[in-house]
Formats: C-alpha cells, structure tokens, sequence
C-alpha cells in the first residue's frame, strides 16, 4: 500500500507530494489544506501514521499536537491500520428502519469479526457508521468511499465476495 | 449511481439536467449552462439580490432563512476578502440530495458560486463537501477544472473585469462541521467547533471576512432561479417558500428515493401517492418529516403541506427534506435510542449541555430499551431533553433534544412498556450495541 | 469608549461600550457564575453557566459573550436561570467522580460551590461513570480525567497566556479530553499556571498533590525568592514537626505586580526549604579539619570574639564582607553597616548581575521603570537578555500587553529569544553588537550594518510616542550611558536595567559595593552618612570581590563573612586562596563556599523572614514570614547577635529604641515557631525592653528612608503589601559615581533558565526532577 518515497524528506508517493506541495497554496492560509492533506494521506499510507502527522506539520507549519487534536476529532481519520477494504455499514435510522442492523449483523458473522475489527489476513476490516447520505437507498454501505446500497443480506454477501476476488487478484482499492 | 425518482408531479427544475450528461461542460452549456451567470453580471450586485428576494428561495440546510436577505447583509465594503462557501457536508440523517446535484449538475453549483459572488463581490469560493463522497469531490474538481478552462473562473471571469477562484474541499467524517461556523473552523484546518456569534458570517466570516454560506441545494438553485425568472421560480411554491425542493423519502416506503416537488406539498400525498405508501400492508405509525433532528409527526398530524411555515405550525420543521416513514412495526425507544447515538457520536464536545446531555441521554435510553430502566427515567429523558434545548452553544443540541421531546411527549405509553425489566415489546431486547467511538 | 446605560436585576448600572456583560456585572458586584469565562483569555461560551435573561431576547443568553448595549435590561438570577444553571452542572456531575473528600481541589474547588449555590445534589444519574486512571504528565503536571469539566481554561493559558500551546483538545463529544503535546507527557515550561487556573481538581501538582487540604494551611503574601521580577507568591504553610512547611504557591488572588502570573520557580521552587540537607545547627570547624554542630551560643560567641581579634590586631582592612542577592534590603543594608561601623572595612561586594551603579549614574534623576509600567506601556523596546527563561514575569507581562493592548514589542537580540514572536519588529545582531546598535539607534549610519531591516527597525521605535526600554546585562558602564542618552533623545521614555535575584537590585541599592554606600553614594562623598554612623566609617574604598580573593591568596585578609552567596562556585574561584582566611559563612546548605568556612550559621531563607525587597524595576515589597524551619536565623538576626558578640553597640546598629519604629509589630514573628520567646530571652539578658527588638528589621527602616531618599515611599502602604516603587534616583548633582571605566566590571550574569536558579535552585527538587526529565538538556518549549 505504502509506497516507495521518491521525493527526499517526504513518505509520500511523488504524486501525493505534489499534490499536497500545491494544496498548500490554493488558499488564504496553508491549515486550510489539513483537512484534505490527512485524508489524502490516509487513503495512501493507510492510516494517519506519526509520520503522517509528523511531516503534514511541518509541511503546515503547526505542531504535532495541533494535528492530533484535529486528526483526533474526524471520524474518517484513523490512528491505526484498517483492512484493505474497510466496510462501513449504516446503521442510522432510515436505513435502520430498512434492515441496516441485520447487514451489520451478517458482515460480522461472515467476516467474523466485530465492529471495529479487522480480519486477520488484513483484507476486510469492518465499522458501524452513522448516515452516509444513501438514506433514500438504505439499507447502504461504503467499501472504502465506493457505495453499495438497497442490500440484503444476499447482496452485501456478492459485494464481500467481488473484493475478496479483488484483493486475491492482487487489485487496488 | 444514486438517481432521482420521478412522479407524475415532479417539477423538475434542479434537477432539470439530472440523467443528461451534464458533468460534461458542453452538455451543460448545451442546457443552457452558465446564461445565468452572464445574466448575473449584467445585473450587478443590486439587482441579482432584488432577484433572489423576489424568488423566496429559502435555505436549503435546514433552518429555511431567505437566502436573498442573507445575502443582503454583507456589507458592501470590506476591509477583508468576502467568501462564498457551498455547504455540502449534507449528514443529515434521512437527508442525500445535494448528494444528486454533485453527481448530476456540478456546473450548477459552480454557477451558482459565481452568482453568490457576483452578488457579494467575492474573489473566491469554496465547495465543501463530506470526505464520504471521495466520488463527488472527484467530479467537481473536474467541473472546476472546466470551468477554469473555459474561462467561466479564474481571472477576468466570463470576459469581464472579474476575477473568482473557487476550491473544492472535503470534509472527513463530522456532522457537525454541517453547522455553518463550524465549517468555517473546518474549511481554516481545525477542529469543527461552532463559533460564538455575533458576529455572523455575513460579516466575520471565513478568514474573518465577509462570508455567505449556503447549502448545495441552495446554491445550485440560484442559477435556475435567473433561468426561470424569480417571479416564476417564486410561483411554484408556496408563501414565503418559492419554487420546489429535493424530498428525500426514505424508511417504510414502496418507492422510496428522492423526488423534487413543489414547496408545499401536502405530505399525506407525498407519502402515499408519491412515495407509493406503506408496503407489506403495515399501518403508518410517525413520520420524521425533515430529517432526524426533527420532531416526530403522528399519522393524524400529517395532512399538511410541506413548507418551512406549515411544517412549523405542526410543531416540527421542514429541515433538510429528509421524510423518514415508520410503520406499525418500529419500537420508538430503539428509534429514539439510534436518535441519539447519531447526536452523541457528532456531538462536537464543545459545550457542557450537549457533550453531556447527549451521553446521559443515550445510556438512559439504552437502559431503558434493554429493559433495565424506572419510571423515574422517563421523566429523567424529558428533562434532560427539555434542559437542553435552547442552552447549548450550537443547534446540535437542540436537534438532539427536540426530536427526543417529541418521541417521550407522543409515545409515553411505549416508553413505559419498556420499564422493569419488559424489554422491547418489539424486539428480543436488543444486544447491547458496542459504542461507536 | 463611551458609557452606555442598563439595567440589570432591576439595578441601572453604566459601563464603557463594548464592555462584556459578565465583566460589568462584576464591576458592580454582581457575580454570574461561570466555568469557562477567565479575564483576560478568549471567549468559549462553552459551560453555559452564566447563562441570563435579556428582555426582548428569546433564548437565554451568556453573559461571558455579550457586550453591554445601551437600554439592555437583564436579569441573572430568577427561577429560570437557576434551573438552567442546575441543569447544567447536573449533568457535569453525571460523569464527575465526586471523589472531593480525596481531591486536592476539595474545599476551594468552583464546581463544589456551584453545586453547593445551586442545589443539584440529588443523583438523576443511574449508569456507570468512566473513570480513567490519573496520569503523571511532567514532574510538576498530573491529570486526573474524569474531574475534567472542559472549561479549556488551561489550554488556553497555555497558549493564549503563556505562548506554549502544549495542551490540546482531542477527540469529540464525551469523548473529548485534554491532551498534553508529547501524546503522553508534557514537554513545556512547567509554570503550572494550567494548574493554578483549574476550576476543579483535574491538573494537579506533584508538589501539592494529596499532600493537605487547603483548610489545613495558612496563608501568607509574600515575594518569590527566584528571579529579579518579584512576583508576590501567596505560601500555604502547615505545621511540621520542625517549624512551619510550605505546601503550595499560587498568586490565585492576583495581587501583585503579576497578576496571577508565576514561573515554576515561584510556584513550586519553594522546595528546598523543606529539604532535609538544610543546615539547622551551627557548625564548627574543628583542629582535625572536620565539621561539628555547636549551640548557637557557643558559635556566635566563637565567631564574634575571633573576628573582634582580627579587626583589633590587623585592622578593619583585612576583613571582607559578602554580601547576598537573595537577603531582604534591611539585611543588607544592616550587613554592610555591620561591615563599615562594626568591622571597619568598606571591603564589602556582592554576585553583581547588573551594572546598576552605571544605571543609575546614567539616570541620573530620571524615574526607571516599575514593572507595572509594563502594563500600560504603548511601545517597549528589549535589548539583549531573554526575559521567557530569566524574566518569565516580565515575559508574561510583555506576552500580555502584546495580545491585550496591542503594545509594539521591539526585541533586538543575538539569539533568537522566543519573545520574538510577539515582537512587531525582530532584529538579529551579534553577540559583540549591541554598543554599535545604540550608536546606530542614535543616528549613527556606520556603527551597523546598516541593512533596510535594522532601518526599518531604528524608524519604527523613534516613530513611538512613548517607549520603555528594557536591557539585559549585556549593557555595562559606558553603553548604558550611551543607551541612556539615545533614550532621552526620545519623546517619552523610561528604562530598565535587567538583574538576576530577588534582591539584586536591593543588593546594589543597599551599598553592598567597596567604593559605594546606599543609594550610590560614593564613599568619598560620605558626609551624611559619616554624620549617622559616626567617625569609625572608614573613607576609602575598599576591595571587590575578586580583589579580596587576591588579597586572601596573598595573605592579606584575615578573615571574611559570606552572606548568602556562593561566590567560590560562582566565580569559580580557587578554594586554596582562602586557605588562611578565617571564613563565616551564613546559608541555607553547605554550598561549596560554606564547606571551606570555619564557623557555618544556618540562616533562614527569604520565605522565613520579614522585610522588603527591590526587584530589578525598582519595585519595593513586603516579604512576610510564611515558613519556619527550626534551627535556622535569619541573617537580621545573625549580623546583630555577631555584632553583639564583638561587643558592639547593638543600640547603634539597630536604632530600635529612640528613633526606631515602635517594633515586633508581628510582621517579624512566626507566632508558631517560639521565636518571639526566643527573643524574649536574649532581649531580658540584655537588659532591654522586651517591647522592642533589635532583631525586627522594620527597627531599621526609618534609618533606611531617611539615608536613601529613593526608598522614602509610603510606610503604610509598603507594610500592607502594595508594591511601591522606588523613588526616582537620587537627585542630579547628589551623585558623581565615577562611571564607566573608572569602576571595575565585576558584572557577571547568573545566565540562569526557567529552570535553574543559582545555587539555590540545585537544591529544589522539583527543578532537579526537570531538568532531569529533560536530559538531553534542552531549554524551555520554543
Ligand atoms: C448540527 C448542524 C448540522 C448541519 N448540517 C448541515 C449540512 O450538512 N448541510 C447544510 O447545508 N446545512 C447544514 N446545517 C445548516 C447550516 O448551519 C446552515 O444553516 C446552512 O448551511 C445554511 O444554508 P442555507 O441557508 O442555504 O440553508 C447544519 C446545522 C447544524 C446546526
Ligand atoms: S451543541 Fe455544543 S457540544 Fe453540541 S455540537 Fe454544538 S457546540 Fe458542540
Ligand atoms: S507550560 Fe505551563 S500552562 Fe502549559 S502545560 Fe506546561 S505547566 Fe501547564
Ligand atoms: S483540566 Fe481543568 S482547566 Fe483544563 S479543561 Fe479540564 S477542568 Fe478546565
Ligand atoms: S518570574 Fe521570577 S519572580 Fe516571578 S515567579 Fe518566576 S522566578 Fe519568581
Ligand atoms: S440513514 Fe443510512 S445512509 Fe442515511
Ligand atoms: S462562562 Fe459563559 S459560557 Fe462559560
């Protein structure tokens, strides 16, 4: 997942280094970009890493504890490694009302792990998460950020088995 | 693809490009893409403003203000840059319509950006958009992109004097970065905590300048508004409530999806005719009419139209236009106990009353639901609810509290089937629920 | 801003514009509670505690955010208001421990009283509370999570006020927590102020931490011992079982010229009183070259009769005196008294840290600065020194009036000093540069490099109305002349002159100097002071410090008495050239100076003793007695019992019967410790009136005034403990210090941080375990 840093001084892929080099001077103030910058991140490294926080501060020109206390308070942002493809299953109320519970329930049984948890070859890792704005389409699901909606128990079984083909194929996100 | 839903009394006006390639800057110039823009500017400040009041659009967002008179009240002349800032973090539980409008019309919001700008003499704009949708972010940095190259943004816009830049950001997981100031916290790199106000936005705003903030649905009105005329736009509605809005019908629905319909529609009709009414033969037991944070609406309350002032008078809101349908088969305490997770886990933790409040309210609810409650608590739900409302720092924790009023208040007596040691009548009491965070 | 007009709780109160709610209503004694709302840092709105009623307003508002408008009318308590205010700590206290019988906040902690004001003692709550486990920070910080109300007053002191910005908030909703920097330590300046501001007991210190409760101490005002800015500490003393303990600094009432500002050192470096290796009995050197512990009597009597043979054999001028930059101004002031009338010499000096001398010859009449001027100034111009680790009080004053006031801050530097950031314009020179920088501030093109930035710099400071200049030692003799007279070019403008202890600059304003007398009076201009201390004052100066060491070295001074100072260690001086001078040493611990005395008295400290003290501005304060550790004198005590002992006139020396104030008002006294009966004995074997003691040092404070016309500031303020701030020098024409070159710089800086103090500070544990915690070294948070 990680890939090899090309640029000197950064972890980053020279694509993300980059991007984040001219991220930083689209607006008014450089702290504008951490938001995008840890996300962006994340979706490369896996997770916020302490390297991540380290050198997205100083790229910012903040401290460590200034992105912690940021990196902390987004629930997107991780500190810790996920599976490959992160599931989050909604259980909010329009897709509660739909059967959202019962997905969640079947992921953890097939995936045989609980919320939160990550399965042992790193391939799935699995969270309840609150709306993702597919209410009208519930109950819904994210595979990372790609969407899967009106499941059953019968179709979140075929999206779990289309990334594990994936992921055994060696494919990307 | 998440796709609009038609009926025969849609009136498709944003979402008048929907399903037609529109992402592609050509199309939506074949749509009569970026005119109103061109017409903005021929307007001036004044006069698009005079427009916007004409046409009683109101907010989108939820709290329904008039977008005209918002934008009246940046001042004319400011020391700092003035900001126009799209507010797509649409979280909302019950709520995915601007949703559509990303995937469907970027140029639409984009142009609708220029017209905010126009208005306020802004230089630069911002669409922000929750990190969930990655796929959408995706799209309008693209129609961004295009409209750069075509010289609708950057320098010297549509061949006039006029410059505006406009950046796409994305959130990454907040509810409550929703809430205006809190997006502003956001948008400058920090935590999504609200700001003390006044001053408002319209004032010290983004960077401390003059800034108007709107929801995408709002913005992405704007230049159908000039498409139409806002004496027109103004007609499809009701009353202070012009033209028509994205309803998104979700839960107990035959077809649920969203819908765009006039301001005012009776939501009886939208229940049953258009949403295709209750399936499986259930009976309809409450309707969350504008998303989760607001109060519930019994089966008798529901012959109503469904504008800002109409739904207000019914004791609930109009929101976000997220109708979330319940049959006879939902327990109301687990329905108001997944309420307040919701609030809980997006409670930004700023103020004592919602930090608190939300905590206490959900672990009483979850007693209560497993069964493990007094009647002593049910008193003890409402009063903390009612000691919320109105005393935190931001409308979070009115969202939290009113709609778990509304569920002690209408269905008191299923909230008592629960105590000592009943469990849910609905449901094998429910496995406890590992929290979310 | 102009005064509106409004009501409130039916009361019409005005108030300037813009003036916030809660702030107006407290002016007129109106309390509205809060949590959140600290003076002086940015607003939260975030405990809702202040909540009011505004008429034509639907929805309670928070007093801490709302400015005062004309015609408001408002209500702060009612029914209504008190129900919300309920509401809320009602549900603090869902998730609080409510472990207060075992808090260190318990008995002065605001969510008790509120709980208390509010009655919201009845538990609603019925599920199980988080609890967390304390965690230990730093040496100094602990935090105990679940006592946190989230009032972000420490985040925001330690940012806002302090410039560290080591706290954060992290996570969200109930899940929010305050975090330290280092994910599970601190690393910060360890000022404690996070602490101190705390409403409850959720920071904790490790020196105070389950050690008393606040009902179990006393309280007494008084001055840091530490660093030049003279911080008033308010001390919680307990009885142990060997005198009074101090358990707790703070300043929570904000009285002195701090605010409620202290560094680590005034805060918790009180430690060392409290350590075990304090010397408490007299020593004796013995003819096997040991130490041994000897009554008082016996001690006293030895040193005073030897030094009497001395002087009678080999004449006043083979005796130095050493005096002490942490002794009150009266211990002074009576040491080299003692020196000059007693012993007969004018060999007498101290650790000088600044050229004060040259300060004061160059004011010549012109008023220095008081660190209250601080607080007002417009525009403060700081040249050399680095006022975050050697002035953290005037640091913070600088910091404050920077983000409050909008005052311009110009720092020229060699290093880059953290007050930089709050400077307007920040100018780096060479370390050898600073004459040259005034030369060029003057006027003068060629003294430096003369780039746009020192231009820009030299413009915008004679662009000010007003300026405060403050230097640091690397000013001496003849450039603070110059410096002085650049200054007075200006349109308004006061000085200060940066010294290192508590009492340097009374040190220096005492005559603790060979060539001059109190208030800089030359030796050879004595005429006054011949006339008050009589014909024995000898006329010529004496030697300095490092001269008495040559002296010793070649076997010309008999004998020497060290006040209070370490010199051996500081001046890193050869302890053989003291070899045949017979050595009294005066100290709290057997320094490396004291190791090589023959007579060791153990003497109390600056917390132990009353009297006055002149920090670095020129600020005159009260010290109060707050400890007392038996066994220990104080060095007023010691230099009159010596005297007597040498058979002195003790009547002399202390004017405590005819023209003395009427003494031992109490100031004087630890009612606990048995000393007054102490007193009481010496005084009746004297045959003195045991009313009046030679050992109170106010007995000699009328002399004080009189002879050094600066210090004639109000009595009974200065004794109520109002800071007073010295008179402007003495007047021009009255002083003719040789200046400059004539005079010998001895100046030599302690060069001490945050969290070092002189020899003094090795021995507080907590700076220790600071410095410790820190290795590899590494100054404050920058
Ligand atoms: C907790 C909270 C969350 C909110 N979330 C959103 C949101 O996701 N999208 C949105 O447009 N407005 C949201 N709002 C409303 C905004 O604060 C703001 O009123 C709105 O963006 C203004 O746009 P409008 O006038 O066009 O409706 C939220 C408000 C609150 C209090
Ligand atoms: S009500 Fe208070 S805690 Fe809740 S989201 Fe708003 S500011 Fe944050
Ligand atoms: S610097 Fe002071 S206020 Fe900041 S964390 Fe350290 S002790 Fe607390
Ligand atoms: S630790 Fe104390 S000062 Fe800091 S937020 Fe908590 S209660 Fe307030
Ligand atoms: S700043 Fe100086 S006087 Fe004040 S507390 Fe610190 S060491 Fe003591
Ligand atoms: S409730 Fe599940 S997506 Fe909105
Ligand atoms: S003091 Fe006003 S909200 Fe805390």
């Amino acid at each position: 997942m990680s890939t090899q840093p090309a640029q000197p001084g950064t972890i980053f892929s020279p694509t993300l280094a980059a991007r984040f080099d001219r991220l930083v001077t689209l607006y008014p103030v450089k702290r504008s970009a951490l938001v995008p910058m840890l996300l962006y991140a994340q979706d490369e490294i896996g997770y916020v890493s302490d390297a991540v926080i380290a050198e997205v501060a100083a790229r910012i020109g903040i401290t460590e504890l200034d992105v912690r206390n940021v990196v902390s308070y987004y629930s997107l942002l991780r500190t810790k490694p996920a599976g490959k493809y992160h599931v989050q299953v909604c259980t909010n109320i329009s897709c509660m009302l739909r059967g959202g519970n019962e997905i969640l329930d079947h992921c953890k049984k097939k995936l045989g792990i609980p919320n939160k948890g990550v399965t042992p070859d790193g391939v799935f890792s699995l969270e309840e998460v609150e709306c993702i704005g597919a209410c009208s389409w519930g109950p819904a699901a994210q595979v990372n950020y790609a969407f899967h909606e009106n499941l059953t128990p019968e179709s979140m079984d075929q999206v779990l088995a289309d990334y594990r083909a994936k992921a055994q194929n060696g494919g990307g996100k | 693809m998440a796709t609009l839903t038609t009926h025969p009394d849609c009136v498709p006006l944003v979402s008048y490009r929907f399903g037609k390639g529109a992402t592609n800057i050509d199309k939506y110039l074949e749509l009569d893409g970026y005119k109103s823009a061109r017409k903005a500017l021929e307007l001036g400040p004044d006069a698009i403003i005079a427009e916007m009041k004409t046409s009683s659009l109101r907010g989108r967002g939820g709290a329904g203000f008039p977008t005209g008179m918002k934008w009246s009240f940046v001042p004319k002349q400011s020391a700092r840059p003035k900001y126009v800032l799209v507010n797509g973090d649409e979280s909302e539980p019950g709520t995915c319509k601007d949703r559509l409008i990303f995937e469907h019309d970027p140029h639409s919001v984009i142009e609708g950006v220029i017209i905010a700008a126009l208005a306020i003499q802004a230089k630069m704009g911002f669409i922000y958009l929750r990190g969930e949708y990655r796929y959408l972010i995706e799209i309008m940095e693209k129609a961004v992109a295009d409209a750069y190259a075509k010289g609708f943004l950057g320098k010297k816009i549509l061949g006039s004097d006029i410059d505006l830049d406009v950046v796409v950001q994305t959130g990454a997981g907040a509810y409550e970065v929703g809430e205006e100031s809190a997006l502003m916290e956001s948008l400058e790199g920090k935590r999504g905590v609200p700001r003390i106000r006044p001053p408002f936005p319209a004032v010290v705003g983004l960077y401390g300048g003059p800034t108007i903030i709107n929801n995408a649905e709002t913005i992405a009105t704007v230049p159908h508004i000039f498409r139409i005329g806002a004496a027109e736009y103004a007609k499809l509605g009701t009353e202070r409530n012009g033209g028509t809005r994205l309803f998104c019908l979700s839960g107990h629905l035959v077809r649920p999806g969203v819908y765009e319909l006039p301001m005012g529609y009776n939501l009886k009709k939208m229940i049953y005719e258009v949403g295709g009414g209750i399936p499986n033969g259930k009976k309809l037991k409450a309707v969350v009419p504008g998303g989760s944070s607001t109060p519930v609406l019994l089966p008798e309350e529901i012959d109503i139209g469904m504008d800002f002032d109409q739904v207000g008078k019914a004791g609930s809101m109009l929101g976000s236009g997220g109708v979330v349908v319940l049959d006879e088969t939902v327990c109301m305490v687990e329905f108001a106990l997944r309420t307040m997770k919701f609030y809980q886990h997006e409670s930004c933790g700023w103020c004592i009353p919602c930090r608190e409040g939300t905590d206490w309210l959900k672990k009483s609810l979850t007693r209560l639901h497993e069964g493990g409650a007094v009647d002593k608590d049910i008193d003890n739900i409402r009063y903390l609810a009612e000691n919320m409302l109105g005393r935190t720092f931001c409308p979070l924790g009115d969202a939290a509290a009113m709609p778990t009023i509304a569920f002690v208040k209408k269905f008191r007596k299923e909230f008592e089937d629960h105590l000592e040691g009943r469990g849910c009548p609905y449901h094998r009491a429910a496995q406890p629920e590992p929290a979310l965070v | 801003m102009a005064d509106v007009t409004f009501t409130v709780d039916g009361k019409k109160l005005t108030a300037p514009a813009g003036t916030l709610l809660i702030e107006a209503c407290r002016a007129h004694g109106i309390e509205i509670p809060a949590f959140c709302y600290y003076p002086g840092l940015s607003l939260q709105a975030a405990c809702r505690m202040c909540v009011v009623r505004i008429e034509k307003v639907p929805k309670l508002q928070t007093a801490c955010t709302t400015p005062v408008a004309e015609g408001m009318v408002v209500t702060t308590e009612s029914p209504e208001i008190a129900q919300a205010r309920k509401a809320t700590i009602e549900l603090l206290l869902g998730n609080h421990p409510l472990d207060c019988p075992v808090c260190d906040a318990g008995g002065e902690c605001e969510l008790q009283d509120m709980t208390f004001k509010y009655g919201a003692h009845e538990s609603k709550f019925a599920d199980i509370k988080n609890h967390r486990d304390e965690q230990q920070w730093s040496p100094v910080v602990f935090f105990d999570r679940p006592r946190c109300i989230l009032c972000y007053r420490c985040v925001r002191v330690c940012g806002e006020g302090m410039d560290v910005w080591a706290l954060g908030i992290q996570n969200r909703g109930s899940g929010s927590v305050i975090a330290p920097n280092q994910q599970d330590h601190l690393d910060c300046e360890e000022c404690g102020m996070c602490i101190d501001i705390c409403p409850v007991g959720a920071l904790t210190s490790g020196a105070y931490r389950y050690k008393t409760r606040p009902w179990e101490m006393s309280h007494v005002g008084t001055v840091c011992t530490h660093c030049a800015d003279g911080c008033k500490t308010t001390l919680g003393v307990r009885r142990a079982s060997d005198g009074m303990e101090i358990v707790r600094g703070d300043n929570r009432d904000k009285s002195g010229i701090n605010g409620d500002f202290l560094c680590i050192k005034g805060r918790y470096a009180f430690d060392f009183a409290n350590r075990d290796d304090r010397l408490t009995k007299p020593l004796l050197r013995q003819p096997n070259g040991e130490f041994k512990p000897v009554p008082w009597d016996e001690a006293i009597e030895f040193a005073g009769k030897r030094l009497r043979e001395i002087r009678d054999s080999r004449g006043g001028s083979s005796i130095g005196v050493i005096g002490s930059n942490r002794t009150t101004n009266e211990e002074a002031y009576l040491l080299q008294k003692f020196a000059r009338t007693v012993l007969g010499t004018n060999n007498i000096d101290h650790h000088r840290t600044a050229d004060y001398p040259a300060f004061a010859a160059a004011l010549a009449g012109i008023s220095d600065a008081s660190l209250r001027d601080f607080a007002s100034a417009k525009a403060v111009l700081l040249l050399g020194n680095d006022p975050t680790e050697q002035h953290p009080g005037l640091a913070w004053q600088l910091r404050t009036g920077v983000r409050l006031r909008g005052l311009h801050l110009y720092v020229a530097n060699h290093q880059n000093i953290k007050l930089r950031r709050q400077a307007a314009a920040f100018l780096q020179i060479r370390e050898g540069d600073y004459a040259p920088l005034i030369a060029y501030l003057a006027g003068n093109d060629s003294a430096l490099d003369g780039n746009g930035e020192a231009k820009a710099f030299r413009e915008a400071i004679r662009a000010e109305e007003s300026l405060l200049i403050v230097f640091g030692a690397e000013f001496r003799g003849r450039d603070i002349e110059a410096l002085v007279q650049f200054g007075s070019s200006l349109p308004s403008v006061k000085f200060a002159c940066l010294g290192d202890y508590a009492n340097s600059r009374g040190a220096a304003d005492m005559g603790l100097y060979p060539d001059l007398l109190p208030g800089y009076i030359p030796i050879t201009a004595s005429a006054q002071f011949a006339q008050e201390y009589g014909p024995s004052l000898p006329s010529q100066p004496g030697l300095d410090l490092l001269q008495m060491f040559d002296a010793a070295r070649r076997g010309e001074l008999a004998a020497l008495y060290i006040v209070g100072s370490n010199p051996v260690a500081r001046y890193n001086l050869d302890p053989a050239a003291l070899r045949n001078t017979f050595i009294i040493a005066q100290d709290l611990f057997l320094t490396e100076t004291a190791r090589l005395a023959d007579v060791v008295f153990p003497a109390a400290n600056l917390y132990e003793k009353s009297g006055t003290v002149t920090n670095t501005f020129g600020d005159l304060q009260l010290v109060r007695k707050a400890a007392d550790r038996a066994g220990a004198r104080t060095d007023f005590e010691l230099i009159v019992r010596l005297a007597a002992a040498m058979g002195a006139n003790v009547k002399q020396l202390v004017p405590f019967e005819h023209r003395g104030v009427r003494a031992d008002m109490g100031q004087a006294r630890g009612a606990q410790s048995g000393e007054a009966d102490r007193h009481g004995v010496w005084l009746a074997a004297h045959h003195l009136e045991p009313k009046l003691s030679p050992f109170d040092p106010f007995a000699i404070l009328d002399e004080m005034q009189r002879l050094i016309p600066a210090y004639n500031v109000p009595r009974l303020d200065l004794l109520v403990g109002n800071d007073q701030h010295s008179r402007s020098g003495p007047a021009s024409g009255l002083v003719q210090i040789q200046t400059a070159a004539a005079r010998r710089d001895l100046v030599l800086p302690s060069s001490d941080t945050l969290f070092t103090s002189g020899t003094l500070g090795r021995y507080s544990s907590t700076l220790s375990s600071v410095l410790e915690s820190r290795e590899p070294a590494e100054t404050a948070a920058d």
